[in-house]
């Protein structure tokens, strides 16, 4: 039984399957009236962001809300922690508090690893410094593969929870393999970003391939020992990609003179229509983790089009028009599926899946 | 009078030569003896003889450690110069240069002046204190370094800190050779380090965290191995740590440059993959590199372009290390694991022998700073270690000496024990432990 999730690491095959199918379940729920579930009733889970943050904290907190815990928010502003008091104290009250949750985000690789080391709690990581950010690659592999589901023939959020104790069957939608052998291109700030870290994992423990696009300066060190291949050359790249994940750029790149200009920047990797026309795919998957910096690491054109389901652009009489194109923008999606992924996640570590 | 005789121990000489069985009679602070059979002095009066078996020990000059942070003045939480002096006791050092990163900085006679007369009345070991090569470290304004050795300085480093900005290390090194003092270079490019915590390489990558490029360090080395080609200053490069250093130290000896360097047990046994997330005891500057790095500087051992070992022993508080990666404050404590971890390592891995590893730690370090000879002959001082090179040890930090619990090597099976320490004559460290009470 998994206590923590530090790291997309942290889960096996299983684990993936059990979140997939929870989620697919939980995607029902939001259709009711009555949006809650008991699971995590009398349960106490704290969310400790003390890194800013709103779309993942306010995910978590309706997440946790959605099963019935009580959530208790906590952020470095207005905390204790600005009268100097130190990580390992504000654990340890917490735990006293009897906390039986802590998701923590965090400026430095390594807090939520630590954190576990000090509370009894379970510890779910929202994002330490540049290290992993992991229900966020959990929240995109189960998008895409949903997708690539879907094009097979399988409905999302049929209500049914799949059996988890056998295999299931291939080709369902909580099976994994609708991604193995895709090619996925992540394009930007790769090197500094916690999202492209656990992003990588995941992508490439459900089989696919990964191919990181940006500047040297901003690509790992040493990308062949992490099993991906690179490139500089954004053009090339996007030519055989299935699914291209486009990363925030973060100005403080350039004050640090790892770039030389936000504006070579755009002129070299900003994804637009011009950038997506040279994909020679089926299908292209565009998708991003939020928030995103409009016109620069991706156009507002493309962030406005090829949306799909209910986020395609209605016509006057409110129909929703499918874009049939072969561009698939999935960037809402993946906000969308953030709060049953989060209810997944917090199901599987609060162990009430045991007991059910 | 104070006399200690031990009996049939090996010995390593000043040529590196081992000597079978002998006995060697100690009196008063001095070698009165070394041969077979040497008569346990008759007891006259209170006079006792300490007698030492040495019966599977091997006995050489002390170990000599250029390269230890005694922390005092300033943190004494950390560490202090009793403590330090036990540690290195215990760890089988006679004489540690205290580096001068203290608060305030060792930058001029008085702190100087204290650091030598608290150890005086402190220490159970010779500390040499090491000046500042500038003001504060600050890399801006030289020390005054003829005060300074006036004063008992033994050598200048600014470590902890590089000298950025290369004219004014061209001026120290200029400055240094009038006194023939020689310059410990602390090697790091700043600018390219950028405050990173681990190696850049893959270990950054995976954890996401700031690397401190090979190049930080190799470009220093480059820079300060010409100008003191240029200068003709003595200079001595700390704690070096890539494959590339080791290359241009070989060749800056070979070309007549007056260098040497030093390198610290942690960097020939341990590699940036020990570093798993959230151990900061791993977290040392300059950090932990990768096998090819290690072997090289295996090799350089090996070939005497590497003259010393020195643990760069860097003691912190359990709750500064207990913190994450990019937090923490960077250093390895290392003084009572160094023979165990380099014998280890070394002898039986087959990179030095016991005689060329002593000569590393004992011999080495008092030639090129000139410290009096520690020879065991009849007539020297008697700065004697015997370790036990066979002993199977497991490393146990809660026995430590040293206040600080930053050590990578706890719980490690090891082969090599400190079994006595003389230092100044007095037997100081009795079977691996603190003899209490003087003489």
């Amino acid at each position: 039984m998994i206590k923590n999730l530090i790291s997309i690491n942290d889960l096996n095959d299983e684990d993936l399957r059990a979140i997939f199918s929870s989620a697919n379940s939980f995607r029902e729920i939001a259709t009711r009236s009555v949006k809650k579930i008991p699971t995590l009733r009398a349960r106490t889970v704290v969310n400790l962001f003390l890194e800013p943050s709103t779309r993942t904290r306010s995910s978590f907190e309706m997440a946790a809300k959605r099963l019935g815990a009580d959530v208790i928010n906590m952020a470095e502003k207005g905390s204790s922690l600005e009268k100097g008091e130190s990580f390992k104290d504000t654990a340890k009250t917490l735990d006293a508090l009897k906390a039986d949750i802590i998701i923590l985000r965090h400026s430095h690789v390594g807090a939520a690893m630590k954190l576990a080391s000090y509370v009894e709690a379970s510890v779910i990581n929202a994002g330490d410094g540049s290290h992993e950010h992991p229900t966020q690659a959990l929240i995109d592999i189960f998008t895409a593969n949903e997708f690539y589901a879907e094009l097979a023939g399988y409905k999302a959020g049929e209500g049914q929870i799949v059996d988890t104790e056998g295999p299931g069957s291939p080709g369902s939608p909580i099976w994994l393999d609708h991604l193995a052998g895709r090619r996925v291109v992540m394009v930007g700030d790769v090197k500094h970003s916690r999202v492209a870290h656990s992003n990588i994992l995941a992508f490439k423990r459900v089989g696919a391939k990964v191919t990181l696009c940006g500047p040297s300066s901003l690509l790992p060190d040493k990308p062949d020992e992490m099993g991906v291949d690179h490139t500089t050359d954004l053009d090339q790249a996007i030519k055989d990609a299935d699914i291209l994940y486009v990363l925030r750029l973060q100005k403080e790149r350039q004050i640090e003179n790892l770039i030389p200009s936000v504006r070579e920047y755009v002129r070299m990797y900003k994804v637009d229509e011009e950038k997506l026309s040279r994909n020679k795919k089926d299908n292209l998957l565009i998708m991003h983790p939020g928030p995103v910096n409009r016109d620069i690491e991706i156009s507002g054109e493309v962030l406005d089009s090829h949306l799909r389901g209910h986020f395609a652009a209605s016509d006057q009489s409110g129909v929703a028009q499918q874009d049939s194109g072969r561009k698939k923008n999935l960037i809402l999606e993946q906000v969308e599926n953030g709060i049953i992924i989060r209810m997944a996640v917090l199901y599987l570590l609060s162990g009430a899946q045991e007991q059910d | 009078m104070n006399k200690i005789i031990i009996k049939n121990v090996s010995y390593i000489d000043l040529k590196n030569k081992t000597h079978g069985e002998t006995d060697i009679l100690i009196e008063n602070g001095d070698i009165i003896n070394v041969a077979r059979h040497i008569p346990t002095p008759a007891e006259r009066s209170a006079e006792q003889t300490t007698v030492i078996d040495g019966n599977g020990l091997v006995a050489a000059p002390s170990f000599v450690d250029v390269h230890v942070h005694l922390r005092e003045p300033g943190r004494e939480d950390k560490e202090t110069i009793c403590t330090g002096s036990r540690a290195a006791a215990r760890g089988g050092f006679g004489t540690i240069f205290a580096m001068p990163n203290t608060d305030p900085i060792a930058d001029n006679p008085q702190i100087i002046r204290y650091v030598k007369d608290k150890a005086e009345h402190e220490a159970l070991v010779h500390i040499a204190p090491v000046a500042a090569i500038t003001r504060g470290s600050e890399g801006k304004n030289l020390t005054d370094m003829y005060e300074l050795l006036e004063n008992g300085a033994i050598a200048f480093s600014d470590d902890g800190n590089p000298v950025m900005d290369s004219g004014i290390m061209r001026s120290a090194l200029k400055y240094a050779k009038m006194f023939g003092a020689t310059i410990i270079v602390h090697a790091e490019d700043k600018n390219i380090a950028r405050g990173g915590h681990v190696n850049e390489g893959a270990v950054s990558d995976r954890l996401g965290i700031r690397g401190i490029p090979a190049s930080a360090e190799e470009v220093m080395i480059a820079r300060d191995i010409i100008l003191a080609g240029e200068t003709g200053a003595k200079i001595h490069f700390a704690h070096i740590s890539t494959a590339g250093s080791v290359e241009l130290i070989r060749r800056a000896k070979k070309s007549g440059v007056d260098v040497s360097c030093e390198v610290a047990p942690h960097h020939i046994a341990l590699t940036e993959s020990c570093i798993v997330g959230d151990d900061a005891v791993f977290k040392v500057n300059p950090p932990l590199r990768t096998q090819a790095d290690v072997d090289a500087l295996k090799s350089g051992l090996a070939d005497g372009t590497i003259d010393m070992i020195a643990t760069d022993h860097a003691p912190h508080t359990i709750g500064e290390k207990d913190q994450v990666l990019e937090v923490a404050p960077f250093g390895m404590i290392g003084l009572e694991t160094s023979f165990a971890v380099c014998h280890s390592e070394l002898v039986l891995g087959n990179v030095l022998t016991l005689e060329q590893l002593i000569y590393k730690m004992a011999i080495a370090p008092r030639l090129r700073f000139d410290l009096p000879a520690a020879d065991i002959k009849k007539g020297s001082c008697a700065e004697i270690v015997l370790v036990d090179p066979s002993k199977k040890i497991v490393v146990d930090m809660s026995t430590f000496e040293s206040k600080g619990r930053n050590c990578p090597f706890d719980k490690w099976e090891l082969h090599g024990r400190i079994e006595h320490l003389i230092c100044r004559g007095k037997h100081v460290v009795d079977q691996g432990v603190i003899k209490v009470g003087k003489g």
